[in-house]
């Protein structure tokens, strides 16, 4: 499998979007500091890119990707190669390149300027964020044949996850505002990984906006041990599930 | 060696393969012919285990093949379109077969050189004609000394020189008792490399015989005119049962 | 009356007659604190050394100096007020007070002074009291750099640290109140000055204050207190260099404004508070060059407020600036900062020539479904956002600031 790596590896490499999305990312946060000085906002601007862009790259560069590795998979796959190691190769490659370039574009302006605590939060939910990202990209294709359609269907996550999920969720809060929903709302936000990112990184940030009688439920709730290792769970969760579906089905595809 | 039994595929309503069972024997090369989309690059890549079947099993050397993937080792495979990693240069691909096969020590290098495929080792596959690209499938498919050589139509697309070398080459690696799989339109040249012959029709094989008798049956020389007579005695036969 | 004033009177008063010194300790004469002020004639100084002194309730109707050496400890045993004073001109200085009692009836305290003027209560410290120092009818007082500590868990357990009830003249200097109902309490208290206090983790509010018209409180800090500062039915504070910090809670303020006229709250600074100040049924109060810095809302104006004028603060990293529940203008909003202000300047007088409208339509939402908190900072409420500042339909649209400043004010 390590040398099957070696080679998807070199493939990213080539087609240098990667680098590109590495330069974007230095970019940003290099004008983050020079439009202002002040971490806290450095690092609100880049929660907005965490929870926009990395989703968005990484959804659409993985499937991509993985319709640009077809004839790869293939030449592999008449080989005395296992299917699971051909797929985790490719999988692994796409996520740890992906979260490579997103901690050292955001990284590296931040060990010149002087590290703080909430950027490595954002550096870890961002990383969890690509993973998450790229383990749907991967489901959306081997749902598929057609490029077109895997890349449709993964933009659609994003869309869902990004902005659908959260009206929906507002809807609920509406229609239901007269009960008790803390519990509810809860869950619900458990069940999109950009929300929960969202609310780990707060909890980092600006505490003040979860105040109030509400806020002070959920902040007693994600500011806890418990709370952590629940958000952290979930999105491990959101990682594997998808890759799993995504390996099952892959390994009955027909080629 | 390989052993296929009801072997059943469908794709959506599609049956592309129909209750397929057939016997494949080592030192035996056999000549997979019928009109296209008749099932047959269906029943190779089954062999392979990229085409998961609906219903039936393969065994090769009596295990069963779902699901495995080390038997690959001992097949040697030639796609009829041969898909590559399109920025990878020739040598560096070549390079990274071996790299992924590591168990053989030695490797058999002769349609390489007989192609002179060294002098493009640094070209990049995006680059390489038609026919190039057959010849690169062609000495990676024999690079392993596999006692097993699925070869889909191998001479399309060559040129007569190259259809020539091949030949050859696969004239001899029969000589050495391996079992040949061959698919091919062009009928002439199965003539001198295949001993046996299987004709697919619609997902079903409706011949499955040594090409001797083949040619006694229909009292044919040539075995083009040879298939061309069975084809005619079954669509007279299926005509009359109707 | 100023303090030289004072300590003229007092000097005065005492070349008058002849002053006498009594010490009092374990290996004095003199044994007893009690029994020290029964001997001592109006004008005496006793000195008290350092020990232990259980002596129950010490009643003091003359004027006296009392000081501490080395804070000589008088224990309330749980039970007891420890000095209750009804006379004028009396010093009470370097004492430490323990354990009073705690009673739902009285309100016991460490210092209670009935109807008196011209004291000083200054550099004791107390301990586990249920009141530290209580006034009640008094004038002309002086509270200064006292420490009062209290560890209460609850609300009904506890008094407040420093309490005043009716008085007028006090000056609140320099103390330190931690751990009471309320930090500083006043009901009915007129023309004094608070200066330089610190009011933090009470269980209530750090400084409350009802029906207390003309005072002044200046360079203050009011930090973690329950439910933060509330002020009511009062006119003509002056609320200058305080500074409010860390709030939280579902129903604490940095600032609670309750009714409250004529007053001055400028140069305060309003940090990580769950609201930087909440006002309701206030008018004609001038709120300038304050900071709202990091606060859930810098700031809640109630429609009940009017006549306001709101200019020169600056609003930095809140999560909602303002949000009100009305719809009508009132209130003058002018020449502030707002960190989220995205206008331009193109005439170069440091103003920007768009108007800026502080209330988001995010922060109406969660006015009315609390639990819409959750979608903070989401693509959905960015672009909720955008939409509304195109287009007002939910939020008031002549609530804007015209003349919003391009750069945070400096008010070092």
């Amino acid at each position: 499998m390590v040398r099957i790596i070696k080679y998807v590896f070199y493939d990213l490499l080539r087609t240098r979007f990667i680098l590109f999305y590495t330069a974007f990312l230095l970019v940003c946060t290099f004008a983050f500091f020079q439009l202002d000085g002040d971490f806290g906002k450095v690092v609100l601007s880049l929660l907005n890119i965490m929870l926009m862009a990395v989703p968005l790259v990484s959804v659409v560069f993985s499937t991509i990707h993985f319709f640009n590795s077809y004839e790869f998979i293939e030449l592999m796959l008449a080989q005395p190669v296992n299917r699971k190691s051909v797929f985790l190769s490719e999988y692994l490659a796409v996520a740890s390149s992906l979260s490579l370039a997103f901690v050292a574009g955001v990284g590296l302006p931040f060990l010149l300027y002087g590290a703080w605590q909430p950027v490595a939060t954002l550096m870890v939910t961002g990383v969890f964020l690509t993973w998450v990202f790229v383990s749907l990209a991967f489901f959306a294709s081997v749902l598929t044949r057609d490029k077109a359609k895997a890349i449709g269907v993964a933009l659609l996550f994003w869309f869902y996850f990004s902005l659908i999920y959260d009206g929906l969720l507002l809807w609920v809060i509406y229609t239901f505002s007269d009960y008790p929903l803390e519990k509810l709302t809860l869950s619900l936000i458990a069940l999109n990984p950009i929300d929960l990112a969202r609310i780990v990184m707060i909890l980092q940030l600006d505490i003040s906006a979860l105040m109030g009688y509400t806020g002070a439920f959920y902040k007693n709730f994600f500011g806890s041990n418990l709370g952590i290792l629940f958000s952290v769970s979930l999105l491990l969760l959101w990682i594997v599930l998808p890759m799993i579906l995504a390996m099952r089905i892959f390994n009955k595809k027909d080629l | 060696m390989i052993s296929i039994n009801s072997l059943e595929k469908k794709f959506g309503r599609l049956t592309a393969l129909d209750q397929v069972t057939l016997q494949l024997k080592g030192g035996k090369s056999y000549a997979l012919i019928g009109p296209n989309g008749s099932g047959k690059t269906t029943l190779i890549k089954s062999i392979l285990g990229l085409v998961v079947p609906t219903s039936g099993s393969i065994l090769f050397e009596d295990k069963p093949i779902l699901y495995d993937w080390k038997y690959r080792d001992k097949i040697g495979y030639m796609p009829q379109i041969g898909r590559y990693p399109e920025n990878m240069r020739v040598g560096q691909l070549f390079e990274m077969m071996k790299h992924i096969r590591p168990g053989k020590q030695k490797v058999d290098e002769e349609l390489l050189d007989a192609f002179k495929l060294y002098k493009i080792f640094d070209k990049r596959m995006h680059a390489l004609s038609g026919g190039t690209r057959q010849k690169v499938s062609a000495a990676l498919a024999f690079l392993f000394h596999a006692p097993v050589l699925i070869l889909d139509e191998p001479t399309a697309g060559l040129d007569p020189v190259s259809v020539e070398l091949l030949k050859e080459k696969i004239i001899q690696e029969k000589r050495r008792g391996k079992l040949l799989i061959i698919t091919s339109h062009i009928l002439n040249d199965l003539d001198e490399i295949a001993t046996e012959m299987v004709y697919m029709f619609e997902g079903r094989i409706q011949y499955n015989n040594s090409i001797e008798s083949l040619k006694a049956e229909t009292n044919e020389v040539k075995l083009t005119k040879a298939i061309a007579t069975l084809i005619r005695q079954r669509e007279l036969l299926e005509s009359v049962t109707e | 009356m100023s303090k030289v004033g004072f300590a003229l009177a007092l000097l005065l008063w005492s070349t008058g007659c002849k002053a006498t010194t009594w010490v009092v300790g374990a290996t004095e004469k003199t044994k007893h604190i009690k029994e020290a002020i029964a001997l001592a004639q109006p004008g005496d100084t006793l000195i008290i050394k350092p020990g232990i002194y259980r002596e129950g309730n010490l009643i003091l109707q003359k004027p006296l100096i009392i000081k501490g050496e080395d804070y000589p400890v008088l224990d309330g045993e749980n039970q007891f007020e420890i000095f209750t004073i009804h006379a004028d001109n009396v010093v009470l200085t370097g004492l430490k007070f323990i354990n009073t009692g705690i009673a739902s009836i009285n309100d016991l305290a460490a210092i209670k002074l009935l109807e008196s003027s011209r004291v000083k209560i200054t550099n004791n410290k107390f301990e586990n009291t249920f009141f530290g120092i209580y006034l009640a009818n008094s004038s002309h007082v002086w509270i200064e750099e006292n420490e009062l500590r209290a560890n209460a868990e609850s609300e009904h357990q506890i008094g407040n640290g420093i309490h005043l009830w009716k008085c007028n003249h006090i000056t609140i200097h320099k103390n330190k109140v931690k751990g009471h109902r309320d930090g500083i309490y006043f009901e009915f208290v007129t023309n004094s000055l608070i200066t330089q206090n610190h009011s933090e983790g009470n269980m209530r509010y750090g400084l409350h204050f009802m029906f207390s018209h003309n005072d002044e409180y200046r360079d203050n800090t009011f930090a973690n207190n329950g439910a933060g500062v509330a002020v009511m039915y009062t006119k003509a504070v002056t609320m200058v260099r305080n500074t409010f910090i860390h709030n939280w809670g579902s129903s604490a303020y940095g600032l609670l404004l309750k009714d409250i006229r004529d007053s001055e709250i400028s140069n305060n600074a309003f940090v990580e508070n769950s609201v930087g100040i909440f006002m309701e049924g206030s008018s004609r109060n001038n709120i300038r060059q304050n900071k709202f810095y990091q606060n859930g809302y810098a700031l809640r104006l109630q429609a009940s407020c009017d006549d306001n004028r709101i200019t020169r603060n600056n609003f930095q990293q809140n999560t909602f600036d303002l949000v009100t529940n009305g719809s009508l203008v009132l209130n003058t909003i002018e020449a502030n900062y707002w960190d989220r202000y995205e206008g331009y300047d193109l005439n170069k007088d440091k103003t920007g020539d768009v108007p800026y409208r502080p209330i988001s339509i995010y922060g109406t939402i969660v006015e009315r479904m609390p639990q819409a908190i959750l979608l903070w900072r989401s693509f959905l409420v960015l672009l909720l956002d955008k939409a509304e500042k195109a287009m007002p339909v939910l939020t008031p649209e002549n609530l804007m600031d015209t003349s919003p400043a391009m750069l945070p004010y400096d008010f070092n």
